[in-house]
């Protein structure tokens, strides 16, 4: 009974076992422990450590890079659900870092400035999990391709506006949809038109999912924005600037922790929108100057 | 998983969906979170109820945590079932980095039940009424109390049906 096998770990099947306990849950951006605490205390499944929150990267300008290795740590040594941190497209080495500081998932994101106009980071050469954007099905399979365990929209972050990962999440379901209708011979044009491997498209013919999770990102700002994301099909939710741009960050933190897990239940998501405080106010999508979504090759 | 081995199954949300099932699998997951959403839904003291009763009820990984009899390293308010007489410790095999796929060998299985351990709890303590189907490096990893079983690993991310089939045995 005591009989030892080995441990095999930073497996793909390992990498993908954690997001798949991510789902049905919502995962907060903090910029601090106090930050982090109040996401714990609401019900997050994970946080997302960084030093701006994307309304503030947007407002700020100039280059955005990983967050401070210190400030990370204070947050991981503050809450014990898993935490994770984004490095820039491209940058292993940012990759790196963050995987010697055990952080559990890292996010090649494009809120962050790139680092490189051309590749995304090897992902198999890791041992931690990687989280990617995408805005349609082509874009998921190159980074799944690659190594990542989970897909997430790339809604505009920042922008409290939640048209753009809409627009995301249907193109990838649609796509999906539409793929298992295709016969044989079509799932070649399909590869060509995606721009991905063909096995890979053969594989979503057959089963009609996605390799890994896919969550949604970008733009959440209510319950019902969430919920919404949900029923699109999404198996969880990122807020980012949502929750801590917000009036009242802990009570609105919660009530998208509840319409997250009850989206199907309209009384139940009459009942926690109520009272919330106003939310972020948010961007119109001709107001911008810069697509994040554009990121990401 | 339980249904390709015959069984009808539910998502349990609220109260009315419990009253639907004979029993529950608690999944894994992040255990603050379920006790949080368990204590929102109203759905915590109607679980104990069921339990009491002698529902079967299966936890793996988060849901090993919150049917335990204490948990180290949990948090202050985090409120669990005390089901099971078993201590645990949260996260205690370390970060994301550190989970790991291993081979188990399990009681009544006769051959090795391929297992993930994400971010795992582990059992620190075992009471002496509770049997012992399964150990990993000196480590209880999966154990039953009358209709009570828990897994540290998790057996709903393989392929592997026969954890899930000694569990309905009990149903």
């Amino acid at each position: 009974m005591t009989k030892n096998a080995a441990r095999t770990t930073g497996s793909m099947q390992v990498k993908r076992g954690l997001a798949e306990m991510l789902k049905g849950g919502v995962i907060m951006d903090v910029v601090n422990s106090e930050q982090a605490k109040i996401a714990e205390d609401a019900g997050a499944v994970a946080v997302m450590a960084l030093e701006r929150v994307p309304a503030d990267i947007r407002r700020d300008g100039g280059v955005a890079r990983m967050s401070d290795p210190e400030m990370i740590m204070a947050i991981q040594a503050c809450c014990t659900i898993p935490v994770m941190a984004k490095a820039r497209i491209g940058h292993f080495v940012e990759a790196q870092i963050l995987q010697s500081l055990g952080v559990d998932f890292i996010d090649e994101s494009e809120v962050l400035t790139p680092a490189d106009e051309t590749h995304h980071i090897d992902k198999l050469a890791f041992d931690t999990p990687f989280v990617c954007g995408a805005t349609n099905l082509g874009e998921a399979l190159r980074r799944i391709s690659e190594g990542a365990a989970l897909i997430r929209s790339k809604g505009e972050a920042g922008t409290g506006n939640v048209v753009e990962a809409v627009r995301h999440l249907r193109n990838i379901f649609g796509d999906i949809r539409k793929i298992t209708q295709a016969d044989s011979a079509e799932l070649f044009d399909w590869a060509k038109k995606l721009g991905a491997p063909l096995p890979l498209v053969q594989e979503i013919a057959e089963t009609g999912l996605l390799q890994v999770p896919l969550f949604c990102a970008g733009g959440i700002a209510t319950p019902a924005d969430a919920a919404l994301a949900m029923q699109l099909g999404a198996q969880s939710v990122f807020v980012g600037s949502g929750i801590f741009k917000s009036d009242d960050p802990s009570p609105r933190a919660k009530a998208i922790v509840e319409a997250t897990t009850h989206f199907m239940d309209a009384d139940i998501l009459a009942k926690v929108s109520r009272n919330l405080g106003a939310p972020m106010t948010g961007i119109g999508m001709d107001q911008i100057n810069e697509r994040y979504a554009e990121r990401g090759w | 998983m339980l249904q390709s081995l015959g069984a009808d199954t539910v998502q349990v949300r609220t109260r009315q969906d419990l009253n639907l099932v004979d029993a529950l699998v608690m999944p894994g997951g992040e255990s603050t979170t379920m006790s949080h959403l368990l204590s929102t839904s109203q759905l915590f003291d109607p679980i104990a109820e069921r339990i009491k009763d002698a529902m079967p009820v299966f936890g793996t990984c988060a849901g090993m945590i919150l049917l335990a009899k204490s948990i180290a390293d949990g948090r202050l308010d985090q409120r669990f079932y005390g089901a099971i007489d078993i201590d645990i410790q949260r996260n205690a095999y370390g970060r994301q980095v550190e989970s790991f796929e291993t081979d188990l060998d399990v009681e009544g299985l006769e051959s090795p039940f391929h297992a993930m351990f994400i971010r795992a709890p582990q059992v620190v303590r075992v009471g002496a009424d509770v049997e012992v189907l399964s150990m990993h490096e000196d480590k209880v990893v999966l154990a039953r109390q009358g209709s009570v079983m828990v897994a540290s690993f998790h057996p709903e991310l393989t392929s592997d049906s026969r954890i899930h089939s000694l569990f309905l045995q009990e149903v």
